[in-house]
């Protein structure tokens, strides 16, 4: 699509009211935005503001309930992701839009609104990757890819249409500091093309690194529109959360601590085909301490806390210790009796069954460690009981709920997230294993979490912390080692690691063993 | 006599691939549908009532396409627009086709029916051997094997193809591209029921040409069983169809030779088989994973 | 036009209720659109079909007799379904458990005594649960799917049933009939009230395995377990509870309440074996499991109806010579307007016109903005 250039004042995109409403939740709320000829624009604002709401309509993924869009001054209605293609808007999903089962060539050619050839596509596509500097082969299968790759098949597909506007939508959230310099170079090159960027995030240091301007949302509202590079980081984490926002409070933990948690040497061969296999893993979590791994998604964390967790036995006894005590050959209940508790990353269908009440889904990881309480003999229910333990847990952690005992799939992920943390700190366990504490919670909800555990540890329990996000991890461990390829590497105190290191360790600068194999889980 | 067995394996098994042709395309789309006996048995009495009515066979068979058709439209309104369970949904057009059938074909009991000639293409239909199996069939073997070969072009090298097994793979993606998911899903389930109509046509036009209650007696089933074999690969369906047909056909000869064995437990042999095939295929599990469409079975309510 | 689903915060409890009645309510005005088509007053009809049946006392226990094993295998197969475990192979577990059952007066039936009654039901619930055992076993070993297995089973239950009454079990006494000698009076279900009807205590053990399951599911945590590997199998594996196992367990409950049901119809209903015993029961239990929303006490009150339609195929037969198949084709109709009509009670169902934007048009109904 060959640009009609108008006047260079004019606008490339002007949004003007967009509103979008799901059931009782308004999403987008009246939204204005205007966004320039060769500038990249930061859409600016926490999980659940509506930044994905917001660019889905302008991808023509979702239609919008109100407001009108202005592309180049002209009002356009955009009701396909075809049609926005061929206006020249490009998209980078941030839960990436791909088919794990084909190609990366047959991929792009799936948002090619002109059909071509899966040999032309490729060629195309090298190209493309060569100029930009985005490695790439075309003809591999997604399913087979990591993370990076597949973000840089995303932003091919995307600059093969030729677009005026590229949207990405939280594009460093997967990447290792490494990664995401490189990504802003290639994104300063689009810029100096003359292509406008609207760059989604919640990062500010990135936002003010690259960004020429930005508007925030919160609650589906605009707050505010800046120049990102006048502003401090703190200036624009007040315009995104506003003031509710607790800041973590620390304590020095005493010394001298007992080993809680034990892995030693745990190997586990992958499950299925695109599983990663653990190799000999080590760590100790004591008490007092909140261990951190770092790692990009899909190395393995989600193995390694199934190993642990007992939802998969291990071969030796003592490749898990909980508590001192071997736990290799019990299952994930027998190690909740042991001092554990669990909280894996997927919350709606792992940490608690969607469509079940939150008392139901009390009695899920509590009915064998609270037997006496909430079961009476020959295993019936005292639903009382149960729903007097949720109202508990619902107050320590200021879950907000609608109705008296909802289904689990009501609540917003923040107030699930609480509750499912909630849950096992109800029981004051010795151990707990936590696999991406915040991922999509929003800021209050996020601060009261780390919160909890920071606590949790101060009363001399072990919390080891599996997560994505190094500032977090970097707010609350007191040691923390990086997963990549299903390997862990050594410990260290957080006083001595820097993001660059952590890093470095993230891309697999020291896996520098034989077998490492770059996979990716889905 | 070899040759005789040999075009008879053919006859059984043309059914069986037609009917799970049909539904590996519904299936590569990621729709599961069980009602592929239903449809196949409303094809077998719709097949043959029209062409006894009309005295046209081919009549016969366009509407017992159609009638597959109708009811994989049916069964698609129930899963894609009102999002229903597929597997009791498919149950539900099993039952319902058995039942309806068997009601429509009361007066069709017992009359002879229609049957479609053999083309018989000269000279070479009197090759030894293979002569009358390659060229001396019915017309639709022909077409099953045509149809093999377009569902391969089209699945692995049109664009309209790689957008369906796209759908297949992962429909939130594919949405997110703009793929229209819920019609490509009706036009691939439609596909699979016009396929089915014509596999039960076959059985009451070709294999046995007269109406029998429940005569497809579980082919339907069978060609589920065979998707899965093939692991969702045309070729490999033509494949597990024509050995479905060599162990129907060999029980029946050996049944007519008065072989020493109740002939009860011999006619279970293809069930029994059917069963030992999954097994056999469930045990690799690596391969079921990689091969099994993403969203086989889910259901997709599109966002909008 | 097209649809739109609006997913519901919460399941509408109205519509848990009341789906099942508006699928009957749907059902009935089909069914009277296919009898006008086939020529018949669609009122005489329905009344012959839904009424008839409930006005005598004889045919009351009729309506006992059908209802006994669809009641006793659907049950058994809510627990299957809630668990995600896709049974579809009753009917064979129904005759495996009528064959293991008749066993006893078949090939003893010398031995005469009280306790023939009691083994004979056990044996039955034992090889019905027994069949049951390996579709369970194969998908929980080699994840075989069970869908395919279980059914294909169904095939081989019946043809091995059939060479059974046909060759070494046909009774001697019975001029080359395919069917075996008649059961000895110690080996007959009793009537519940002989004065009155044919009603045997299968309808007894139906009602009990129902209220006694409805128990199980809704108050123990058994009944929890089930549900939450039914709904969402990882949950239910970071619960603890062992998917393997489950499969398992709901297959012996549904294939063991099967096996009572086939045990039950021979020796109650029918006094011998023969080479067909049941209409469908197996698959029509599908259909009644589902009308009763899985839930055991639903299910007696759907056994009833489907139980009703078999009686009104045969009075409609009879009084305005329809086939009796027609009750077939009602059954696997109410199926689908019972699937149609769950979808009530988890989405919100609305009508959008074509995206036109125009000034001032509003494109949804229920959506009061319009395009600018």
């Amino acid at each position: 699509m060959e640009a009609t250039r108008g006047k260079p004042s004019e606008a490339l995109l002007d949004v003007r009211g967009l509103t979008k409403t799901f059931g009782t939740l308004t999403a987008c709320d009246a939204v204005d935005l205007t966004i320039g000829r060769g500038e990249i624009h930061a859409l600016l604002g926490e999980n659940g503001a509506g930044k994905s709401t917001l660019v889905k309509m302008l991808f023509g993924a979702l239609e919008p309930d109100a407001g009108t869009i202005l592309w180049k001054g002209e009002s356009v209605t955009i009701a396909s992701p075809g049609e926005a293609r061929l206006l020249g808007i490009g998209m980078v999903f941030q839960h990436f839009s791909l088919f794990d089962a084909l190609t990366a060539a047959e991929n792009i050619m799936l948002s090619l609104n002109d059909p071509e050839p899966v040999s032309k596509v490729s060629e195309r596509a090298r190209e493309l990757s060569r100029a930009y500097g985005l490695p790439l082969d075309p003809d591999a299968h997604v399913g087979d890819m990591s993370v990076g790759e597949r973000q840089r098949i995303e932003i091919i597909r995307c600059l093969l249409q030729n677009p005026e506007l590229v949207i990405l939508d939280e594009p460093t959230s997967v990447l290792t500091p490494q990664e995401a310099d490189k990504l802003f170079e290639t994104l300063e090159t689009l810029r100096a093309e003359g292509r406008s960027i609207l760059y989604i995030s919640h990062r500010l240091e990135e936002v003010k690194r690259i960004c020429d301007r930005a508007t925030v949302l919160r609650q589906g509202k605009v707050i505010a529109q800046c120049d990102p590079r006048r502003e401090t980081a703190a200036s624009l984490a007040r315009m995104m959360v506003g003031d509710e926002v607790q800041a973590i409070v620390r304590e020095k933990a005493a010394a001298a601590r007992e080993a809680l948690l034990e892995v030693r040497s745990l190997d586990r061969p992958a499950g299925h085909p695109f599983a990663i296999s653990l190799s000999d893993i080590d760590l100790t979590v004591h008490a007092g301490e909140i261990l951190g791994i770092a790692g990009v998604a899909g190395n393995g964390q989600g193995e390694l806390f199934e190993a642990i967790s007992g939802e998969v036995l291990q071969d030796r006894a003592d490749a898990v210790c909980i508590c001192g005590k071997d736990a290799g050959r019990r299952d994930i209940s027998q190690r909740r009796l042991m001092g554990g508790a669990f909280v894996p990353e997927e919350r709606l269908g792992h940490a608690a069954a969607p469509m079940m009440t939150l008392s139901q889904n009390l009695l899920l990881s509590r009915y064998r460690t609270d037997a006496r309480a909430l079961l009476s003999a020959f295993g019936i229910i005292r639903s009382g009981a149960v729903a007097e333990a949720a109202k508990r847990i619902v107050a320590a952690m200021d879950v907000r709920k609608s109705g008296e005992d909802p289904e689990a799939t009501a609540l917003s992920g923040g107030n699930l997230q609480k509750f499912v943390i909630g849950r096992e700190l109800d029981r004051a366990p010795r151990v707990m294993v936590v696999n991406q504490p915040t991922w999509g919670v929003d800021a209050g909800a996020a601060a009261r979490i780390r919160q909890a555990l920071i606590d949790l540890v101060k009363d001399g329990s072990a919390v080891l912390v599996i997560s994505q996000d190094l500032d977090e991890l970097f707010e609350i461990c007191d040691t923390i080692a990086v997963m990549h390829g299903g390997r862990l590497s050594e410990a260290m105190p957080i006083s001595e690691a820097s993001y660059e290191t952590i890093g470095l360790l993230m891309g697999g600068a020291r896996a520098g063993d034989p077998d490492h194999r770059p996979l990716e889980v889905v | 006599m070899l040759e005789s067995i040999l075009i008879t394996v053919a006859t059984a098994a043309t059914p069986l691939l037609i009917a799970a042709l049909g539904e590996l395309v519904a299936e590569r789309s990621g729709v599961l549908n069980l009602g592929v006996e239903g449809m196949m048995i409303m094809g077998a009495i719709t097949g043959f009532a029209a062409a006894l009515l009309t005295g046209s066979v081919w009549l016969g068979v366009g509407a017992a396409i159609l009638v597959g058709a109708a009811f994989a439209l049916l069964f698609a309104f129930l899963t894609l627009s009102l999002v229903t369970n597929q597997v009791a949904t498919g149950l539900a057009l099993t039952l319902f086709g058995l039942g309806l059938s068997g009601m429509l074909g009361e007066s069709f009991v017992g009359r002879p029916g229609l049957k479609l000639g053999v083309i018989d293409i000269p000279v070479l239909s009197d090759l030894p051997v293979v002569g009358r199996l390659l060229f001396g069939q019915d017309p639709l073997f022909y077409i099953s094997l045509l149809l093999t070969l377009a569902v391969a072009y089209f699945l692995f090298a049109t664009r309209a193809g790689l957008m369906l097994r796209a759908v297949g793979d992962n429909p939130v993606s594919a949405h997110a591209q703009g793929i229209n998911v819920v019609a490509i899903r009706y036009l691939a389930v439609m596909f699979g029921g016009a396929c089915a109509g014509l596999a039960g046509a076959y059985l009451s036009l070709v294999y046995t040409p007269q109406w029998v209650e429940n005569m497809t007696a579980g082919r339907g089933w069978i060609a589920l069983a065979l998707v899965v074999f093939a692991s969702w690969r045309p070729w490999r369906v033509v494949a597990g169809a024509y050995l479905f047909g060599g162990v129907t056909i060999g029980q029946l000869h050996a049944q007519a030779q008065g072989v020493d064995i109740p002939s009860q437990l011999l006619s279970s042999l293809p069930y029994l088989a059917t069963i030992a095939v999954l097994v056999i295929i469930s045990r690799n599990r690596r391969l079921t994973m990689m091969n099994t469409p993403a969203s086989l079975g889910r259901p997709f309510v599109p966002e909008r | 036009m097209r649809l739109e689903l609006v997913k519901r915060p919460q399941q509408s409890a109205l519509f848990s209720a009341v789906s099942p009645l508006i699928a009957l309510g749907l059902t009935l005005v089909a069914g009277a659109i296919m009898f006008l088509l086939l020529g018949k007053n669609p009122l005489d009809a329905l009344y012959y079909f839904f009424i008839d049946p409930l006005l005598e006392t004889w045919s009351l226990h009729e309506l006992a007799v059908k209802a006994a094993p669809l009641i006793l295998i659907a049950v058994g197969l809510s627990v299957c379904y809630l668990s995600n475990n896709w049974n579809i192979g009753a009917e064979g577990q129904f005759i495996v458990g009528a064959i293991v059952g008749s066993m006893l007066p078949v090939l003893f039936p010398a031995f005469q005594s009280w306790i023939v009654l009691p083994l004979m039901l056990l044996m039955g619930i034992a090889g019905g649960a027994a069949y049951a055992a390996i579709p369970a076993w194969l998908k929980a070993r080699f994840n075989t799917n069970e869908i395919l297995t279980s059914l294909m089973l169904v095939y081989v239950a019946q043809l091995f049933l059939d060479w059974l009454v046909r060759g070494p079990w046909r009774n001697p006494e019975g001029f080359n009939f395919p069917e075996t000698r008649n059961f000895h009076a110690y080996a007959i279900l009793p009537e519940i009230w002989p004065a009155s009807g044919r009603a045997h205590w299968g309808f007894v053990f139906a009602v009990l395995a129902a209220v006694a399951l409805w128990f199980v599911l809704s108050r123990t945590l058994k009944g929890f377990e089930v549900k939450v590997i039914g709904q969402s199998p990882r949950a239910g594996r970071f619960a603890g509870f062992s998917r393997a196992r489950m499969i398992i367990f709901a297959f012996l409950v549904s294939g063991g309440l099967a096996g009572l049901a086939g045990i039950s119809e021979v020796s109650g209903a029918i006094g011998q074996l023969r080479p067909t015993i049941s209409p469908g029961y197996g698959f029509t239990a599908i259909i009644v499991a589902f009308l009763g929303r899985l839930n055991p006490l639903g299910i007696i009150a759907a056994g009833l109806v489907l139980a009703l339609s078999y009686l009104g195929g045969e009075a409609a037969a009879i009084s305005i010579g329809v086939t009796d198949k027609v009750a077939r084709a009602f059954q696997g109709m109410l199926l689908f307007f019972v699937l149609a009509c769950d979808t009530l009670i988890h989405y919100r169902i609305r009508l959008v016109r074509p995206l036109v934007v125009r000034a001032g048009e509003a494109k949804a109904e229920e959506v009061e903005a319009g395009h600018a």
